[in-house]
């Protein structure tokens, strides 16, 4: 099937996908998007957030074909003519080991300051407790997501 | 012109930004499973359902008609020896004739697209004739137990430490029996990478791995070809923790590249992950310790098993750790230690953080709580009292001559402050079962923990551990670059923010490029064994002062002066006058390799295991606060602190990342993490029941880091990496028996230990 959407503000389109494929295949397979990440493609790790129509979502959960029309965000879409602050943040604060689990915490910290621009610690620690780390502990990306909420 | 006093960042001792981190905050940098190519086929493994089994046939008719399968491929297809492995040899790239673990890849199919190639594999038929499985490790060297190598028995390695009194006694004796469950290093990035044939034969590979030669040998013999033809390069790795030490789809993705004369992508979903790589043994350890009245250690008994698999992997070296560190580091006159590691039908397990010697710090950690509370000592003055110092000897009879500063980190970590006693209306966040909403603080106690350890850094008992680097010098846009090549594997960690340090400071120059990782330059040995900084490290000084002397031979050569020194991107003389700007020198490159080793070190005695076996240890230690709900077995951590001695902290921040992101793990294991095997059947391959710590279960981390400098290693380094995941574990089971009375004699710590 063919499916058109909106990706990080520009038209696109892509032929003969699968009924199967996920929105996150599609983006990393089919769009030259690999920046949403595929680490459990269950909906488990988070690495694969992506907005869609602003809300947040495992892309790996979303069928392709359910993009269709609408407007996706990915984290090759969050800098403009510079780094966004949250992206600022954790380079600066070291919250970037590997960085697999990197391209969906950000999506989930912009969308939490977002939706509350100084959130206490607990408050953080629950918005982002649906993406997984596996190099940090946690305790640098923690003061990224402070040292952004201060910054934006 | 005069010299210039001003001091550039990113030197040794600064926390510059990470050369990548900007293309993984946008999305750009390019992990192994984000390449992608032209006319590219998509691989997928077919793996053995039973964990052992005969092969009477495999049928692919019925595969072979699925539109869009370009090749499936079988142990006959394998051109060259049909054998890989870390130690030994005796793993096959494609199962022949027999599997021995559920997991085990069995056949290869490519096809345009991966549900296709999917789907055909499901339509290969193996006709397999299911044979008894070996799965408790416990009995896998009895005389009755079937073999699981038909030309060896099960015993992959036994080692055995004697120090002192073989028959000692002790006025106070404590002993326990402990065991730990299987834990995955739960990498992110799946296994993964793109085979591209070069039209000639050879093949190029790019792959996440930690170790690109010992990789490049093992894809070589599979596929018959020289090295000239296997080229391998690192593609972005999405963590590794040991668990990229041993091939997953390397050898295959080749293959299949090699059959279809197309690029082929392998990426491996999270279920598979599980099946694709080694774990850390699990492990049952009988252990004890005889004291004076007043605390002295007198001597310690172990007796230590490691569950191995199916295939020894590292198995020969987790053992050799478990056996020489696996008393913690304490001075004990007297020692009698067995370890053993066996192979079963069980998943394959090898490499991971803390090797070997996790798994023992939880028993001599949980016995010297023991034996302090049965003489009435404090839990950590006992630890201070008969931990090493510099100078004492270890069980194996080597000298600790560098810093053993354990009375100082155990009590570090117990006068750092306490996190509030819980008063008044609690945040259910912070609670045990959190915004599950499982108690509101009624049930809940705390407890605290401390635990101790010490690691090697590097590879051990008489490796060739060395590393490779070449480091070019030249001016680009009329300004001095310098470059650093090595196939040092970059995992995460940091390694090549510090390559570039290293070469800011010794070259003074400010614009440092890190080559891509590649097997056109000498081994960097492996990204594991907390070794990098050292061993890459200590390469890349010893290419850079070749570097120096060059470029200061040519100084002298060109200006006809003498005793000259780099000074910034100046070339200065004796009396401090600028002579020259370094631009001005290099009219040509300068470019130097050098391959650089540690200091030696040397095999056991197989009979009383004596011997100078490491070249470094690092010690750590940590203090855990906790808060257990008693009636349901939940347990929430609050605290986890932790000091260790690095030697010389050449990046702050990343060595805070790095003991932050250990403590995490050495967390998991004693709280959540577990490979549940039931009759070699793995129960859990996902990332909805193998649980790791969230940041809603991690705890503020205050780490306090001491410099002793090791005299012996480059710029007094120690490693890093290692010990915080050792240490950790063991200081969190100690602190739920703080808060629960209960002997936890078992980690992970389950809700039924703590209620029952």
């Amino acid at each position: 099937m063919r499916i058109e959407l909106t990706v990080n503000g520009v038209a696109r389109e892509a032929d003969d996908v699968w009924e199967g494929e996920s929105l996150l295949y599609a983006l990393r397979e089919r769009l030259g998007l690999p920046g949403s990440k595929n680490a459990c493609e269950q909906g488990e790790c988070g690495s694969c957030t992506v907005y869609l129509d602003g809300a947040p979502v495992c892309a790996c959960l979303v069928a392709a074909g359910q993009a269709q029309g609408r407007e996706v965000t990915t984290v090759e879409g969050l800098a403009g003519d510079g780094l966004d602050p949250v992206q600022q943040a954790f380079v600066e604060k070291g919250a970037v080991q590997c960085g697999f689990c990197t391209p969906g915490f950000l999506m989930s910290t912009k969308d939490l300051l977002d939706r509350d621009p100084a959130p206490s610690d607990p408050e953080i620690r629950e918005a982002l407790a649906g993406n997984l780390c596996r190099c940090t502990g946690y305790e640098k990306i923690l003061d990224a997501v402070r040292t952004a909420a201060a910054n934006r | 012109m005069t010299s210039t006093e001003t001091r550039m960042a990113g030197r040794l001792g600064d926390s510059p930004l990470r050369p990548d981190g900007t293309l993984k905050v946008t999305g750009e940098f390019a992990y192994s499973s984000d390449l992608w190519h032209d006319d590219m086929v998509w691989g997928v493994t077919l793996r053995s359902p039973h964990p052992s089994a005969r092969i009477r046939a495999i049928d692919l008719t019925d595969a072979l008609r699925v539109p869009g399968v370009s090749a499936i491929l079988t142990a006959k297809d394998v051109p060259g020896e049909n054998a890989v492995g870390l130690e030994h040899l005796d793993t096959p790239a494609l199962a022949d004739g027999v599997v021995r673990y559920q997991g085990e890849p069995v056949a290869l199919v490519a096809a345009d697209h991966p549900e296709t190639a999917r789907r055909a594999a499901a339509r290969i038929v193996v006709d397999y004739e299911v044979l008894p499985a070996v799965t408790d490790p416990r009995t896998a060297l009895d005389p009755d137990t079937p073999w699981v190598h038909a030309d060896h028995d099960n015993l992959v390695r036994d080692l055995r430490i004697r120090r002192g009194d073989p028959s000692p006694t002790a006025p106070v004796v404590v002993s326990l029996d402990f065991e730990v469950g299987m834990q995955d290093q739960a990498f992110l990035g799946p296994e993964s990478g793109l085979a591209v044939p070069d039209g000639e034969g050879g093949v190029d590979l790019y792959v996440a791995t930690q170790w690109l030669h010992v990789d490049q040998g093992q894809v070589c013999r599979v596929l018959g070809l020289p090295p000239e033809q296997v080229r391998l390069t690192l593609a972005g790795v999405g963590g590794a923790f040991g668990g990229r030490e041993d091939l997953s789809m390397h050898v295959h993705a080749c293959l299949l590249a090699l059959h279809t004369g197309k690029p082929v992508k392998m990426s491996y979903a999270r279920d598979e992950s599980f099946f694709g790589h080694v774990h850390r043994h699990p492990a049952w350890l009988r252990y004890e310790f005889g004291a004076r009245e007043t605390g002295e250690l007198v001597y310690a008994k172990a007796d230590i098993l490691f569950d191995g698999g199916a295939y020894a992997s590292s198995t020969p070296a987790v053992v050799g750790n478990g056996g020489t560190l696996g008393l913690g580091p304490y001075r004990i006159p007297n020692v009698h230690v067995d370890a053993r590691g066996v192979y079963t039908n069980n998943p394959t397990c090898g490499a991971m953080r803390g090797f070997g010697c996790v798994q023992a710090a939880f028993a001599h950690e949980a016995l010297m709580d023991e034996l302090a509370d049965r003489i009435g000592m404090d839990r950590v003055e006992i630890r201070a009292l008969n931990g090493m110092v510099e100078g004492d000897l270890t069980i194996t009879g080597q000298v600790v001559d560098s810093a053993a500063p354990v009375a100082e980190l155990i009590r570090t970590v117990r006068d750092l402050p306490l996190p509030a006693e819980p008063a008044g209306e609690r945040d259910i966040r912070e609670l045990p079962g959190g915004a599950s909403n499982t108690t509101h603080g009624e049930g809940v106690r705390r407890g605290i923990g401390y635990a101790v350890t010490y690691k090697n850094v590097g590879f051990s008992e008489g490796f060739d551990d060395y590393s490779t680097a070449r480091v070019r010098l030249e001016v680009v846009g009329g300004e001095p670059v310098a470059t650093v090549h090595t196939a040092a594997a970059e995992v995460g960690q940091g390694l090549i923010t510090i390559e570039q340090q290293i070469c800011r400071t010794e070259l003074g120059v400010e614009q440092v490029v890190v080559h891509p990782k590649d097997t056109t330059v000498g081994s960097g040995g492996s990204t594991s064994a907390s070794r990098q900084t050292y061993v890459t490290g200590g390469a890349v000084k010893a290419a850079c002062e070749a570097v120096r002397a060059s470029v200061l031979r040519r100084a002298s050569e060109a200006l006809g002066r003498a005793e000259l020194r780099l000074d910034g991107e100046k070339i200065v003389a004796a009396g401090g006058e600028v002579v020259a700007s370094l631009a001005e020198v290099l009219t040509d490159p300068v470019e130097e390799t050098v391959e650089w080793r540690h200091r030696p070190t040397y095999p056991i005695d197989p009979e009383t295991g004596q011997g100078n076996a490491h070249v470094q240890y690092a010690f750590s230690a940590h203090r855990a606060v906790v808060d257990v709900d008693v009636e349901l077995g939940l347990v929430k951590v609050v605290a986890l602190d932790t000091a260790q001695d690095v030697g010389r902290a050449l990046n702050p921040d990343a060595v805070v990342g790095q003991i932050q992101g250990g403590s995490a793990q050495g967390m998991g294991l004693a709280l959540m993490e577990e490979i549940v095997v039931q009759d070699g059947i793995v129960k859990n391959p996902s990332f909805t029941d193998y649980l790791i710590p969230t940041i809603l279960d991690m705890p503020p981390m205050q780490v306090k880091v001491l410099e002793y400098a090791d005299p012996h290693a480059p710029y007094g380094v120690r490693g890093v990496g290692e010990p915080p995941t050792i240490s950790s574990g063991p200081a969190v089971a100690a602190a739920i028996r703080a808060a629960t009375g209960k002997p936890l004699r078992r980690v992970p710590v389950r809700p039924e230990h703590i209620t029952f």
